[in-house]
């Protein structure tokens, strides 16, 4: 994540897997406000990051892999 | 996934949650081919969100069972972003686009938390009790946190029993509705001794805490990496320190996928008949967004939508379609005395001020919009509704602090590469 290698539980989500390494906030707003999960269900898009190259990937949706290369935007 | 790829069905689900898999289990057993798409890697809706199977009820380990036993073609982690009108859906999994055509389509979309914009809602470490749970059930580490709950609805309480169970320290859980109607609806659990044992063991889950009835969130401020949650009784506010809280306002059927298809909607519910039948010819609608009644109601509208969509000859009045109407009787009493139990007092109208942001992805506050605006003028001027989460979160909002009704959802229903769009055939009305 961000450059750092983690290492984190096999079948959690990537919010999941934020949340424990203590990021509270994996983006900004339109402001530069801080911001985090909301839903945990993909609906509100507040925890959406860049996951091995692609934006906006909401990581409530996603299941953490072996060297999957997460950019947050907090 | 191929770019592209057309899938052909007789019957395809759109969601995984118990409404989409009772149907799909269902079509399947009559014979018909049937896909099942959710946006989540697994199957099993909001409720049933597990990372193994040891963690869920007997009864939600059997209908996964049911599923992966059955011949539906199931995907995981497809987002149906819009409609062709030559039925078919198109979808999106990761990154790449693909259409379902169908003979028979069954809505089974599930419901979302309902938020309402307080200030301090937007903070990191505020979420929905829905979203709290789901995180937990996630693999979210929660031991020594303390929490506040607070909001209103039956949810409140297997969440703060969840979190207990976690480890988190829960400090007070905040219903909004007065104590006599909660208690209320909790004497007419007698009804459904089922729900009433699964109350009292919830309680006792978190018996260190107080439960709170009539009392709601005014404001959280962040102090430090904590909270400071300001709660009020109508009387007197005091604050609350959280690491974590939990705000949430019962559930809001989802409607947009049905709403896009042209299936008539009434006072926010899908309308459907006896059969699950919308008014759109061959599109079905279970569970949730025909009305919030919890699971039982939703496997047993998943069935009749399953059964009545499966039967290649089209739908008879037949059987299986009387036998699981007992069960929708009783949900839907349960459905009535939910929403009366726990009607959002007047004073929820008033939480958010001038400052505060409304519209959490446009980062639009309520200060901006002018009360006079139809919601369509509110999305114009403001971008409110316009940002990825496509009026999902607002919209609600919005329609309750301002008292508007919501715009009709715009296409896609999901942000989707713009590739994805021009691919297909031209998207049905519904935008503007």
């Amino acid at each position: 994540m961000d450059g750092t290698p983690h290492r984190v539980a096999a079948d959690i989500t990537l919010a999941a897997a934020l949340f424990n390494l203590g990021v509270r906030a994996p983006r900004r707003s339109v402001l530069g406000e801080s911001r985090g999960p909301l839903c945990g269900m993909g609906i509100c898009f507040e925890c959406r990051v860049r996951v091995d190259g692609v934006d906006h990937r909401r990581a409530c949706l996603e299941p953490v892999r072996n060297g999957m290369v997460v950019e947050t935007g907090g | 996934m191929a770019d592209g790829s057309l899938l052909t069905t007789d019957v395809a689900i759109v969601g995984a949650g118990p409404a989409g898999i009772a149907a799909a289990v269902a079509a399947a057993n009559r014979g018909a081919s049937a896909v099942l798409l959710d946006s989540a890697p697994r199957p099993g809706g909001q409720i049933w969100r597990h990372r193994s199977a040891a963690e869920l009820p007997a009864s939600a380990a059997r209908w996964l069972q049911r599923l992966r036993h059955s011949t539906v073609t199931w995907i995981p982690s497809a987002t149906v972003v819009g409609m062709h009108r030559a039925r078919a859906l198109l979808a999106e999994r990761e990154g790449r686009e693909f259409s379902v055509r169908w003979r028979r389509l069954i809505i089974a979309t599930g419901a979302t938390e309902r938020f309402l914009p307080f200030p301090g809602w937007t903070l990191p470490g505020v979420l929905g009790v829905g979203g709290l749970q789901a995180m937990l059930k996630s693999g979210a580490e929660v031991v020594g946190r303390r929490v506040v709950l607070a909001g209103s609805g039956p949810l409140l309480l297997p969440v703060a029993a969840a979190l207990a169970r976690a480890g988190a320290r829960v400090a007070v859980v905040a219903e909004q509705a007065p104590a006599a109607r909660v208690y209320g609806f909790a004497a007419g659990l007698v009804r459904t001794p089922g729900r009433l044992a699964q109350a009292a063991a919830y309680r006792s889950a978190f018996l260190g805490a107080r439960y709170r009835c009539g009392t709601w969130v005014v404001r959280i401020d962040a102090a430090g990496a904590g909270l400071v949650v300001s709660l009020t009784d109508g009387r007197r506010v005091w604050t609350e320190l959280a690491d974590l809280a939990g705000v949430g306002y019962g559930l809001v059927p989802s409607v947009g996928l049905a709403h896009l298809a042209g299936c008539e909607i009434s006072d926010g519910c899908v309308a459907t008949d006896r059969l699950q039948r919308t008014s759109v010819p061959d599109i079905y609608c279970a569970g949730e967004p025909t009305g919030i009644a919890g699971a039982d109601s939703a496997i047993a509208q998943g069935t009749v939508a399953g059964t009545a969509a499966g039967m290649a000859s089209g739908p008879a009045e037949g059987a299986p379609a009387r036998r699981a109407g007992t069960a929708l009787a009783s949900t839907r009493g349960f459905a009535a005395r939910l929403s009366r139990a726990f009607g959002l007092r007047p004073e929820m109208h008033a939480l958010a001020d001038a400052s505060t942001i409304v519209c959490r992805c446009e980062d639009v506050r309520l200060g901006r919009i002018d009360r006079g605006w139809t919601m369509r003028q509110t999305r114009l001027y403001t971008r409110a509704g316009m940002g990825p989460c496509q009026g999902r979160v607002c919209g609600p909002a919005l329609e309750f602090v301002t008292g508007k009704p919501a715009d009709s959802p715009r296409l896609p229903l999901f942000p989707t590469p713009v590739a994805t769009l021009a691919a297909g055939p031209p998207p049905s009305e519904g935008d503007t």
